[in-house]
């Protein structure tokens, strides 16, 4: 592959490229094995180095003696000065709680994405993605009984191009959950149920697919159950799986 | 204090010493505040903040040793000759079994490519705002960040053989 192309598709999932080259890439890579292989490795590799990257925290003695040192640098300064520093301090310091926050929550919800991406990946990668095989809706669903502390129901898919593959028991956070596979054209879709209480994460509502980790990803929660569509197939197709589990829990 | 945390994660990166991250840090919030009047509203908060550490760090002992290990001069030029990649040792980071290998690859890194990487990869920067952390081009971003991961992917190729 040239090596230019492989930078190209850095770019690309840094998210760095022109809207209408970021459409031709993604369209080159559901059609081309070799830049798919290159991609799928340059995203575990990002991934790998976002974890290894967080390597160092500061001590909380430091954390005290750095907000003490600065704290007490206005006294030394005239009073308006001080005032300055003391608003400026004050800016920060409710700055940085909402950011702290804010920040928290986001890199929870990326997490929580980015192992949903491993589960997808490894799954993919093993050689029994699926505990239970079948492409029949009754013969999945049952299998699940006495396995996981919670029911669900699955779309009639008879008339449309999914195919369920299988499923198998997975787990979020120490939540059990399914993990469904699906199959579409030549993509592979998983989709994760757990139950809503039981993931510390606060992940609101995702409306309609994102792009994550280069896959696209689907998110609800419904009837105290936590829903994510994630897959390399298109938008549309995401979407359209979602909107054919959501219809079959509230049927 | 905002951006304490990332700030702490890149300074030990950079000086690689617990004690010097520290001493950085704290220059930083201090030189922050004392030109807290020169930031322009509307502007990057966060790469204002990581171009003052980063600024603090090169005019340090350590910093301006490592800055001239490699002139930065070679390696616009290309001077920094780097194999391209025969393999795919990403495949091995799909567990994340591998961090402390991938760990010491990232400490291997020269500076400016260690740096660039940090701030796309791990502190999630736009191309935009790592140039204005670092003071150079958008450009000059995309050709270190590309080289970097050439790099990256050839230490560890060299770790994985060995």
């Amino acid at each position: 592959m040239a090596d230019d192309y492989t930078t190209k598709l850095a770019t690309y999932l840094d998210g760095e490229l022109p809207p209408d080259e970021m459409k031709a890439v993604d369209a080159h890579v559901r059609t081309c094995p070799s830049c798919a292989a290159d991609l799928l490795g340059q995203v575990q590799l990002k991934r790998a180095l976002q974890s290894a990257g967080r390597r160092y925290t500061p001590s909380s003695e430091f954390r005290i003696r750095a907000r003490r040192q600065i704290a007490s640098r206005p006294k030394r300064s005239t009073w308006s000065a001080w005032l300055t520093a003391a608003t400026v301090v004050a800016v920060l310091v409710i700055a940085s709680l909402a950011a702290a926050y804010l920040g928290q929550r986001r890199l929870e919800r990326e997490q929580t994405f980015s192992e949903l991406a491993d589960l997808h990946v490894a799954a993919l990668a093993s050689s029994n993605p699926v505990d239970v095989v079948s492409t029949d809706r009754h013969t999945v669903k049952p299998w699940f009984q006495g396995k996981l502390p919670f029911t669900f129901n699955l779309p009639d898919l008879q008339t449309s191009q999914f195919v369920l593959v299988g499923g198998r028991v997975t787990y979020l956070g120490q939540a059990p959950g399914a993990h469904l596979i699906f199959h579409i054209r030549k993509h592979q879709i998983s989709v994760f149920i757990f139950q809503d209480r039981d993931l510390r994460v606060g992940l609101g509502s995702v409306p309609g697919a994102r792009k994550r980790h280069s896959f696209e990803v689907d998110s609800w929660s419904q009837d105290g159950l936590r829903y994510f569509v994630i897959g390399d197939a298109s938008a549309a197709d995401i979407q359209d799986l979602a909107a054919r589990l959501r219809a079959a829990e509230s049927g | 204090m905002p951006l304490f945390d990332q700030l702490y994660n890149f300074a030990h990166w950079l000086a690689q010493n617990p004690g010097e991250a520290e001493d950085l840090v704290q220059e930083t919030y201090v030189k922050a505040l004392k030109s807290f009047s020169s930031f322009q509203p509307n502007t990057n908060f966060r790469a204002w903040m990581y171009r003052i550490l980063r600024n603090t760090f090169l005019t340090s002992r350590t910093g301006l040793k490592a800055s001239s290990t490699v002139s930065l001069e070679d390696e616009e030029e290309g001077g920094l000759e780097i194999p391209a990649s025969t393999g795919t040792p990403e495949s091995i980071f799909i567990d994340r079994a591998h961090e402390h290998l991938l760990q010491g690859a990232i400490e291997q890194l020269p500076l400016h490519f260690r740096e660039v990487l940090l701030l796309c990869d791990v502190e999630e920067m736009s191309y935009r705002e790592i140039s204005e952390a670092l003071s150079v081009p958008i450009g000059t971003v995309m050709s270190r960040l590309s080289r970097a991961r050439k790099a990256l992917r050839e230490i560890l190729q060299q770790k994985t053989r060995g």
